[in-house]
C-alpha cells in the first residue's frame, strides 16, 4: 500500500497523530500531552511521523487544527464519525468522551454525520472533571475499576460542576465515607450528565460506540452502560480515532475512503 | 406651535437630513477604497443606505421629542398603531439594544445594571436599557425620557417587570397590556379580554397627550400598518427565490423599520424601495451570495454581536439562511389587522404574536417556512436571553428533522451579550453542522 496519509488531532488534554496506509490501518502513531504552545509541538510530531510517510497528505482537527501547517482542518465532530465509521462499517451512535468535550455524534449508513450534541460552555461531564476529583481523592487512573467495583454502595454526588463536586467529595471525605464509594458515586454522577447529553438526540437503536480518553476507564464504560441501558463498544484505540478520521478524508485513494478491514491499532 | 415642536419638526425634515448627508459625505471621503479581490457576498444592497438614513433621522430626531411631543417607550409587540395618531414619538428599547448589541456595548451597560442589583440572568435586552438608563450612556446621542411606558406581555413575561422597574426608575405611568398565550387559537373571550385593555390604553394615551384619537387618523394609520407589514413580507418572500436575492443576516438589520416606524409613510416608502429592489435583483439573478450552495432556516433573535462572523462564516461555504423565523414574525402579524376594526383587529393580530403562541403553532410556522423556502437544514438559536423563544427547541429540532428529513443544530448563544458565547465553539458547531452536508 503506497498511498499514506497523516492524521493530527490537537486536542485539548491530549494530542493525537496517526500515520495510515492506503487501506486504512494505522502504521504509526503518536499520543501526548498537549502543549498550551501548539505550533511548536505540532511542528515536531510533525517531523517525525513525515519520516515515516513523506509527502503525506494532513487532515487535522481538534482545537488546535488550524495551527497545523498544510493540514486541510475538519471538526472533531465529521473526523470522530468518520474514524468510527471506518471501524464498523455501518450507521451509529459515538460518544466520545475527551478531556473538555463529550459528544454524540449519529451517523448514518454512508458514514455522514446525521445529528450530534455537545456539551456547551461548561465541561462538567468530561473527562477533565474525573481528572480533577480524583486527584483531589488521590485515586489513580489504574486504580478506579477496583476501586468501584469495591464500593459497597455508591455514595451520592449531588453536584456534576467540577468546581461545586470538588468542594463537595472534600466535605464528604470528611464525614467519614469510603473513598471507593466516592469515586462509584463519581462515575454515576458522570453517566447521568452524560445520559441527558445522549437523551436530547433520538438515537433509538444501533450500535453505541465510545472513544475518547475517557474510553480507557472501563469503570465509566460500566456507569454509562448501566445508566443508558446500551451496550457501549469501546473502539480500538479509542484516542486516535479523532485523528485516524482526520486522515481517512485526505487519504488519497479512492478506495481508501472506507478500508476493506477496518483499522485499529497497529 | 411651541419652540421644542418647532426643533423636532425641523430635527426631522430639514436638519437631521442634512446633518446626516453630511456625516455619510465625511464617511465616504474617509473611507478606503474596497479590496477588489472577489468574496462569497453578491453586490451590495443599494437600499442599505436609505436604511441608515432612516434609522439615524429616527433616534436623531429622537433627540428633540421630549417636552416637543408625547414620547412613549414600547415594546417590540405593542400595537403601536394606537399611539401613532395622537403624535406620540415611539422609541423601542429593544431595537436600541440590539444596536448596542451589535456595536458590542453590552458588557459595560449591563455592568452598570448588575452594579444596581439586577441579575446577569436577566434578558440581555432589560440589562442593556437600564445599564444604559443607569449608567445615561447610550450610542444614540440621547434617548427622550418618556411620558408613557406600553408594554404588552405577547413577546414575554420579562418585559412585565423591566417596565415596571424602568417605571419605578422614571416615575412615568405604565400601561400594561397584558395578552393571553395562545395554544392553538385565541378563544373569542381572550380577544376580548385585551381588546378592553386597548380602549382603556386609548383612554390613558388621550389624557397623557391632551388629545383625541381621531378615528379617521387611526384608521389611517392601521392601513398604514398593515401595509407595512405586507410589504416587509414581499421583501422576506423574494428569498424564496434561487439564489435568495439577499441573506438572512441582510433581513436582520433591515427589519429595524417595521419593528421601530411600523404604522409611519416613511416606514412603507422604505420597504417599496427595498422590495422593487430584491425583485429587480431576482430578475437580473443577484443572489445575497456569489455562490448559493445550501439554503437554511434561522430560529429566534439574531446574535448582534457575531452577525457579521456568523455571516461570513456560513457565506465562505456557499450556505445562507434564505429565511428566518425572527424577521418572518413582523409579515406574519399583519394578516389579521383590519383599518375597517383597529382596536379589535390589534387585539387579535397582538395576541397571536409568534412569541405568544404554543409549540405546535411555531412547529406549524417553521414547517411552512422550511418548506416555502425549500430549506434543506435549519439553526436553532437557543438564545439564553429569550426563554420563551428557546423553550421547546429540542422538540422542534427533533420533529423538523423527522418530519421534514432536513438537519437541524441546536445553537447555544445570547441575542446580545458576548459573555454569554463561546466563539470558538459556536464555529466549531457550525462548521461540524456544513461538514455534515457533504
Amino acid at each position: 500500500m503506497k498511498a499514506l496519509a497523516i492524521g493530527v488531532d490537537v486536542g485539548s488534554t491530549t494530542f493525537k497523530a496517526v500515520v495510515l496506509d492506503g487501506a486504512g490501518h494505522v502504521i504509526a502513531y503518536r499520543v501526548e500531552p498537549a502543549d498550551p504552545r501548539i505550533e511548536p509541538q505540532v511542528d515536531r510530531l510533525l517531523d517525525e511521523l513525515q519520516s515515516v510517510a513523506p509527502g503525506a497528505p494532513i487532515g487535522a482537527t481538534g482545537y488546535g487544527r488550524k495551527r497545523v501547517r498544510s493540514g486541510r482542518p475538519l471538526t472533531e465532530i465529521t473526523c470522530h464519525a468518520r474514524g468510527a465509521f471506518a471501524h464498523v462499517r455501518e450507521g451509529g451512535v459515538l460518544l466520545d468522551m475527551g478531556g473538555q468535550d463529550t459528544k454524540v455524534i449519529r451517523f448514518g449508513m454512508d458514514g455522514r454525520v446525521e445529528d450530534f450534541a455537545m456539551n456547551d460552555k461548561c465541561a462538567a461531564g468530561t473527562g477533565r472533571f474525573l481528572e480533577v476529583i480524583l486527584a483531589r481523592l488521590g485515586v489513580p487512573l489504574a486504580n478506579v475499576l477496583y476501586e468501584t467495583l469495591s464500593a459497597g454502595k455508591a455514595v451520592s454526588i449531588s453536584s456534576t460542576c467540577t468546581v461545586f463536586a470538588e468542594s463537595e467529595v472534600v466535605s464528604l471525605i470528611a464525614s467519614g465515607e469510603p473513598v471507593a464509594g466516592i469515586v462509584r458515586g463519581l462515575h454515576q454522577a458522570l453517566a447521568s450528565r452524560v445520559a441527558s447529553l445522549f437523551h436530547s438526540g433520538r438515537h433509538p437503536g444501533g450500535r453505541v460506540l465510545m472513544s475518547g480518553g475517557v474510553a480507557l476507564n472501563a469503570a465509566m464504560v460500566a456507569a454509562l452502560e448501566e445508566r443508558l441501558g446500551r451496550t457501549m463498544e469501546v473502539l480500538p484505540q479509542p484516542q486516535l480515532v479523532g485523528a485516524i478520521g482526520a486522515a481517512l478524508t485526505v487519504l488519497p485513494s479512492a478506495a481508501g475512503d472506507i478500508p476493506e478491514q477496518g483499522c485499529g491499532p497497529p | 406651535m411651541n419652540l421644542r415642536r418647532a426643533q423636532y419638526e425641523l430635527a426631522g425634515r430639514l436638519v437631521g437630513p442634512l446633518v446626516l448627508a453630511l456625516e455619510s459625505w465625511q464617511r465616504r471621503l474617509a473611507r478606503r477604497p474596497r479590496s477588489s479581490r472577489p468574496g462569497p457576498f453578491g453586490p451590495p444592497l443599494q437600499a442599505t443606505r436609505k436604511l441608515k438614513e432612516l434609522m439615524s433621522l429616527h433616534y436623531y430626531q429622537g433627540r428633540f421629542a421630549q417636552g416637543a411631543v408625547p414620547v412613549a417607550w414600547v415594546t417590540s409587540g405593542f400595537p403601536v398603531e394606537i399611539l401613532r395618531p395622537l403624535g406620540f414619538h415611539a422609541f423601542y428599547p429593544e431595537n436600541h439594544a440590539a444596536i448596542c448589541g451589535v456595536q458590542r456595548l453590552v458588557p459595560p451597560l449591563s455592568d452598570a445594571a448588575e452594579a444596581e442589583g439586577y441579575s446577569r440572568d436577566l434578558c440581555s435586552y432589560a440589562r442593556t436599557d437600564l445599564g444604559s438608563l443607569l449608567a445615561h450612556r447610550t450610542p444614540v446621542g440621547r434617548i427622550p425620557r418618556p411620558d408613557l411606558l406600553a408594554c404588552c406581555t405577547n413577546i414575554c413575561q420579562t418585559v412585565l417587570y423591566w417596565y415596571r422597574a424602568l417605571a419605578s426608575h422614571l416615575k412615568v405611568p405604565l400601561v400594561l397590556v397584558d395578552a393571553p398565550y395562545v395554544y392553538r387559537s385565541a378563544r373569542p373571550h381572550l380577544v376580548s379580554y385585551v381588546k378592553e385593555q386597548l380602549e382603556e390604553l386609548v383612554q390613558v394615551a388621550e389624557g397623557i397627550s391632551g388629545r383625541r384619537v381621531e378615528p379617521e387618523a387611526l384608521v389611517e394609520v392601521t392601513a398604514r400598518a398593515k401595509e407595512g407589514t405586507r410589504l416587509w413580507g414581499e421583501c422576506l418572500a423574494q428569498g424564496r427565490h434561487r439564489p435568495a436575492p439577499w441573506t438572512g443576516i441582510d433581513g436582520f438589520f433591515h427589519m429595524a423599520p417595521i419593528v421601530s416606524l411600523r404604522g409611519t409613510e416613511s416606514c412603507n416608502a422604505y420597504y417599496r424601495l427595498l422590495r422593487d429592489e430584491l425583485v429587480d435583483r431576482v430578475r437580473q439573478g443577484i443572489g445575497g451570495l456569489v455562490e448559493e450552495r445550501h439554503r437554511l432556516l434561522w430560529d429566534n433573535l439574531p446574535i448582534w454581536f457575531w452577525v457579521r462572523e456568523l455571516s461570513a462564516l456560513l457565506a465562505g461555504r456557499g450556505f445562507n439562511f434564505v429565511c428566518t423565523s425572527y424577521t418572518n414574525a413582523w409579515a406574519e402579524a399583519g394578516a389579521r389587522i383590519d383599518p375597517a376594526d383597529p382596536i379589535g383587529s390589534a387585539a387579535q393580530a397582538y395576541t397571536h404574536i409568534l412569541l405568544n403562541q404554543d409549540l405546535a403553532n411555531r412547529l406549524a410556522i417553521l414547517g411552512r417556512l422550511s418548506r416555502d423556502y425549500a430549506v434543506e437544514g435549519a439553526v436553532l438559536h437557543s438564545d439564553r436571553s429569550c426563554k420563551p423563544y428557546s423553550v421547546g427547541q429540542i422538540d422542534l429540532k427533533e420533529r423538523l428533522a423527522r418530519e421534514l428529513g432536513i438537519r437541524v443544530l441546536l445553537l447555544e448563544a445570547d441575542h446580545s451579550d458576548p459573555r454569554a458565547f463561546s466563539a470558538e465553539q459556536g464555529e466549531s458547531r457550525l462548521t461540524a453542522f456544513m461538514e455534515s452536508f457533504g
